[in-house]
């Protein structure tokens, strides 16, 4: 089941050095604020915070009491406050209101804030309003880059997804050129970089100013190619269900920041246990990638191994017993651990998804991605709807039914939004202007059928009149032209074939041989054509917005030209990350993901909701 | 809201001249970061100079210069980019990241008629310009030179000056065109952050909505740092200026969310009703307000009842939550709970939320079913399948699936009897094989086998129920039976 990697396979460059850099870099930002201070964090910077330092040492340097911000007042007595922050309006606004407290309140204190992994001028901007710009200093800690695993990089920046692609916000297109430089001046000099979006295209740009401005070592290059990659270009991957242990685990307990929650039911205890899942954990590294369906086998073959042990203790002598206990029983006793674990979660998510129907959710979505059956898909969605059955769920499967249909029919859209606000509340009228915005859940247009003639048009139309019309609101809602890129690209593999998912032949596996994830593929037809040729009927349904650079690198060593990075702004999931780990199996390549943050299709669907205040 | 994004005053210009004793040009409170920065950048190349200097340590000099020991040092050696240059790095080509709004030609303000011939020329100019520029050079420089960084940027300098978050000055443009010309400088740099704070530099004035329409993407900057502080009447303004009036109805419409009195926002939403929504967004809203309406009316009569004491169903399941805010199903599920049997004339009454409502078969149909089921009121549930028949037949219809029906009842926990009486009815014989698996329905399964004339599966399966069981002796019979013709 262990696939075993090709022999010549290279290694991995070593990222525990970006995690020092972060931490040398906040004990240096600490001590730019010398004597006791209160620290406040945050809420969604502590998980981050945790991977790279521990409390000690923000003790060492003089922090007293850690807060989490919660945007209450606050009750410290320090004459030191000390803030670690997200450029963020609100935060930045909460801030003022304790300094004009404190004010009022005739206290004097000293006041940082500490902007991560970048400061705003539209910070810098509220705190001038507020009146506080020269009561508070501030500071930027470039912490851009979290390793999350050998082969997993995050910027755990989730809100780069709505910022970017529904508000049309860019201010995260330097952070994102600032990330590739950091990586580039580390691990580089990249000779080759491919990519495809608009915001790609933008923080291809913004690097290379950033190259040009800055100055770098030579070095021998750890990393030889590069590949961007906007999530707008594929949104169809990351909203099915995700059937590969590791992003089922995340589909169900939701990993945040390389770690799980475990709850009382997969721990069979009385409480809830916090693990780390990397390739650290030798049992999940083995099924991490794995199909659901081949998961329980390797389970239990693991239980009977480790039976098998534990028994070999049977008829020691007392010396071979000692030599037990010291050097296995410990290695046994963790393995244990682990397995219990993992079998707990996959009797849990087994569980769950047994109670919801989980086999005929996964038969709608691959009838959709086959476009097959869709009046039945779309009945399936209607009793989901009228059921409650879940908000987020409904709505994803309506997103991946209008991105794979290229729009609903006018009468479906509407009868199906009704009935979606009567189910779930007339407040989500928001949530569907956000959607349209973004292109995600969309009517057809009268006449949309002829896509392809339509769509060639428009190109004409785009490359001359430029001016407002991409740019426009509406032109960041794209086309999806789902149906025609599968067919180009052979997405969904023929339904009549047997798929064996315990000997995968392509990248398919990871939704149960239904459908090769998009983003993945264009990845793989990038490398194996060494750009974009040949593909240019492909780049016109994608909207365009692609390159491929060549850096003035004499060609390095074999074994940095076969570390590619793939960078995905936008959120990758985790299925994504599996069927890139088996592309590198099978080409001798080994990938890196770096993402602005892991998502899934909740998350996705999620950051799109504004049924709240 | 016209904050000035400007990090230097004039009379502070003047000070910087004639300072003795920074050293940095930009040392200034408000922009301390800038000179960590620039200090992380500098730190390698100067860190000698900083220790010869070491007796005269003059802490206002540089940041740094009680620079950590150990790892710390070290980290900021590493990430500063070294100013060591052994070996230049490889150029990468430049790729049109332009959008093309973004494009000089579009704006109102024909900026090529300005840049005719040269605009190219510039860009790559200041480019290699910048990157030659050391920072560690600039702090030998002799102090008189500085005015000359703080006021003579052109507009793509002072953009590139930004982007690395350096000190510029903004004072120096104050024409329209000249803002148009910064503005679209930053536009074309892509950096959201340095396109936001030029918009709000530039966009002083409502008479300059207009020249948002032209430059979309500084206008989505500008519409989200609305957004994101909160400044709606700005925000509502500048969407009426851009006739923009579904986005006003919908950013007006959000408002209700934060009235928590539900009468309050009941009139709220009432005020809703002439705001320019699409046709069909306009009826949500209208329900919107009826529901809420009714909710009020609802919940009052409700609480006194349950107090009351007198009202036999609100004792025995007492209300856990109030129906306020509760989504149209939400609410029909309640009334179809609570007040099943009301007539048409009461709000309350299921019949008249589903009339008022539009609401479908289908979903009228699933919500009582659920709500009855709940209730373990299997009269009800059994009739909502009969009572439409009106010719008298016996035979349950249903808009829903079987198969969904045997979900809903066996999700509230219905008993065998009753799963049975349903499963039996679910068209397809292997899903009713299997559902009657599921939920142990064995006389199904049998007279399915049967109707099959499956008599080896019938074999099979007689192995499965208990030994002296009612069923096996009805497995028995059939298989005795002679008239059978077994098809295995």
């Amino acid at each position: 089941m262990a696939h075993s990697a090709r022999r010549d396979s290279p290694e991995l460059p070593d990222f525990s050095l970006l995690k020092r850099l972060a931490r040398d870099q906040l004990i240096y930002l600490l001590e730019q604020l010398p004597g006791k201070k209160d620290l406040f964090i945050e809420a969604d910077l502590m998980s981050p915070l945790d991977r790279i330092a521990n409390v000690s040492t923000l003790k060492q340097h003089e922090v007293d009491k850690l807060y989490k911000v919660e945007y209450k007042p606050v009750i410290s007595t320090s004459d030191q406050l000390c803030f670690l922050i997200r450029p963020r309006i609100q935060t930045v606004k909460w801030i003022c209101d304790v300094v004009n407290a404190d004010k009022a309140a005739g206290k004097f204190r000293r006041y940082k804030l500490i902007f991560t992994p970048q400061k705003f001028y539209a910070c810098e901007a509220v705190l001038e309003e507020q009146g506080i710009f020269g009561d508070v200093t501030t500071d930027e800690w470039a912490f851009y880059l979290l390793p999350l695993d050998d082969d997993i990089i995050s910027l755990e920046l989730p809100e780069f997804f709505r910022d970017n692609f529904l508000a049309g916000d860019q201010r995260w297109v330097r952070t994102a050129g600032s990330t590739l430089h950091l990586l580039h001046s580390i691990y580089g000099p990249f000779s080759k970089i491919y990519g495809i979006g608009r915001c790609s295209k933008m923080a291809y740009e913004s690097w290379r100013e950033q190259v040009e401005e800055g100055e770098t070592k030579a070095r021998q290059a750890e990393i030889g190619n590069v590949f961007l990659i906007d999530r707008d270009v594929d949104f169809v991957t990351p909203l099915c269900s995700q059937v590969v242990y590791e992003g089922l685990v995340d589909d169900i307990f939701r990993i945040k920041c390389g770690c799980v929650e475990f709850g009382p039911d997969v721990t069979s205890s009385d409480k809830s246990m916090k693990v780390m899942l990397n390739s650290q954990d030798k049992v999940f590294n083995e099924i991490r990638n794995e199909h659901f369906s081949n998961v329980f086998g390797f389970l239990s073959q693991k239980a009977r191994n480790l039976q098998t042990a534990y028994d070999k203790r049977r008829g020691m002598d007392i010396k071979q017993m000692k030599t037990f206990v010291s050097e296995e029983l410990k290695g046994l006793k963790q393995e244990h651990r682990l397995l219990s674990l993992h079998i707990g979660a996959s009797e849990s998510i087994m569980k769950k998804k047994t109670k919801q129907d989980f086999q005929e959710l996964l038969k709608t979505e691959h009838s959709l991605l086959e476009g097959f059956e869709i009046r039945e898909c779309i009945s399936f969605i209607e009793e989901h709807i009228n059921r409650q059955v879940s908000m987020i769920e409904s709505l994803r499967l309506l997103c991946l039914l209008s991105i794979t249909e290229n729009g609903l029919l006018p009468k479906d859209y509407r009868s199906l939004k009704a009935q979606y606000l009567q189910s779930y509340g007339v407040d989500h009228l928001l949530t569907f202007a956000n959607l349209r915005q973004l292109g995600l859940l969309v009517e057809q247009q009268p006449g949309e059928t002829l896509t392809v003639m339509e769509s060639k048009v428009g190109k004409l139309v785009n490359d001359k009149t430029a001016g407002k019309l991409t740019d426009a609101f509406s032109s960041l809602a794209k086309k999806s032209n789902f149906r025609a890129l599968s067919k180009k690209l052979n997405l969904v593999p023929k339904s009549d074939e047997e798929y064996d998912l315990r000997v995968p032949r392509d990248m398919a596996y990871i939704f149960s041989g239904a459908y090769i994830p998009l983003s993945c593929k264009l990845i793989e037809q990038v490398l194996e054509r060494d750009g974009w040729t040949g593909l240019e009927e492909v780049t016109r349904l994608l909207n365009g917005h692609e390159f491929a650079v060549t850096g003035s690198t004499k060609s390095d060593t074999n074994d940095a030209q076969r570390i590619v990075l793939v960078m995905f702004l936008g959120g990758c999931t985790f299925s994504e990350i599996s069927a890139l780990r088996f592309l590198g199996r099978e080409r001798g390549y080994k990938f890196i993901v770096v993402t602005t943050a892991i998502t899934n299709s909740s998350r996705l669907i999620e950051a799109l909701l504004d049924n709240h205040v | 809201m016209l904050t000035s994004l400007l990090l230097l005053k004039p009379d502070e210009e003047d000070y910087w001249n004639s300072s003795k004793f920074k050293a940095f040009t930009f040392d200034d409170e408000d922009d301390e970061f800038s000179r960590l920065k620039e200090s992380k950048q500098a730190v390698n190349s100067i860190r000698r100079l900083v220790e010869e200097d070491d007796d005269e340590d003059d802490v206002e000099k540089v940041s740094w210069s009680g620079e950590p020991v150990g790892s710390i040092s070290w980290s900021v050696r590493e990430t500063a980019a070294s100013n060591q240059r052994t070996d230049r790095e490889p150029a990468f080509p430049k790729i049109n990241a332009d959008t093309p709004t973004v494009s000089r030609s579009h704006s109102g303000y024909s900026l090529s008629s300005l840049f005719k011939g040269e605009t190219g020329d510039q860009f790559s100019d200041s480019l290699s310009d910048s990157s030659v520029r050391l920072y560690a050079p600039e702090l030998r420089k002799p102090k008189s030179e500085y005015k000359d960084y703080v006021s003579d940027w052109s507009p793509e300098e002072t953009v590139h000056r930004m982007q690395q978050g350096k000190a510029v000055s903004l004072e120096k443009f104050r024409s329209l065109q000249d803002k148009l010309l910064l503005l679209d400088f930053s536009i074309s740099a892509h950096d959201g952050n340095v396109i936001t704070a030029v918009t709000l530099f530039t966009i002083t004035f409502t008479v300059l909505f207009r020249e948002l329409e032209s430059r979309q993407t500084a206008l989505r900057h500008f519409i989200h740092y609305l957004t994101e502080t909160r400044d709606q009447r700005l925000l509502l303004e500048l969407l009426r200026a851009l006739g923009r009036t579904e986005d006003i109805a919908l950013l007006q419409y959000k408002e209700h969310l934060s009235i928590a009195d539900e009468n309050k926002r009941r009139d709220f939403l009432k005020s809703c009703l002439s705001l320019p929504f699409s046709p069909e967004d306009s009826a949500h809203v209208q329900d919107h307000y009826t529901l809420l309406e009714r909710q009020i009316i609802i919940e009052a009569t409700d609480r006194q009842a349950e107090r009351g004491g007198k009202v036999e169903i609100f004792q025995k399941f007492p209300r856990r939550a109030s129906i306020l805010n509760m989504p149209l199903i939400t609410t029909l599920y309640y009334c179809c709970f609570y007040h099943y049997t009301e007539s048409e004339g009461t709000y309350s009454s299921p019949l008249n939320v589903r009339q008022t409502f539009r609401i479908s078969e289908k979903q009228f149909f699933v919500t009582a079913l659920a709500a009855r089921a709940k209730l373990k009121a299997w009269v009800d549930v059994d009739a909502l399948f009969t009572s439409r028949n009106w010719l008298g037949f016996t035979r349950k219809k249903s808009p829903l699936g079987f198969h969904r029906v045997v979900d809903i009842l066996q999700k509230n926990s219905a008993p065998t009897q009753v799963l049975q009486e349903y499963v039996g009815l679910v068209d397809d014989a292997e899903l009713r094989i299997s559902l009657a698996q599921k939920h142990k329905c064995h006389d199904i399964i049998i007279n399915t086998y049967r109707d099959l004339k499956d008599r080896q599966q019938l074999l099979g399966y007689r192995g499965k129920v208990e030994r002296g069981s009612v069923e096996e002796r009805k497995i028995n019979e059939l298989l005795d039976n002679p008239q059978i013709r077994w098809k295995n």
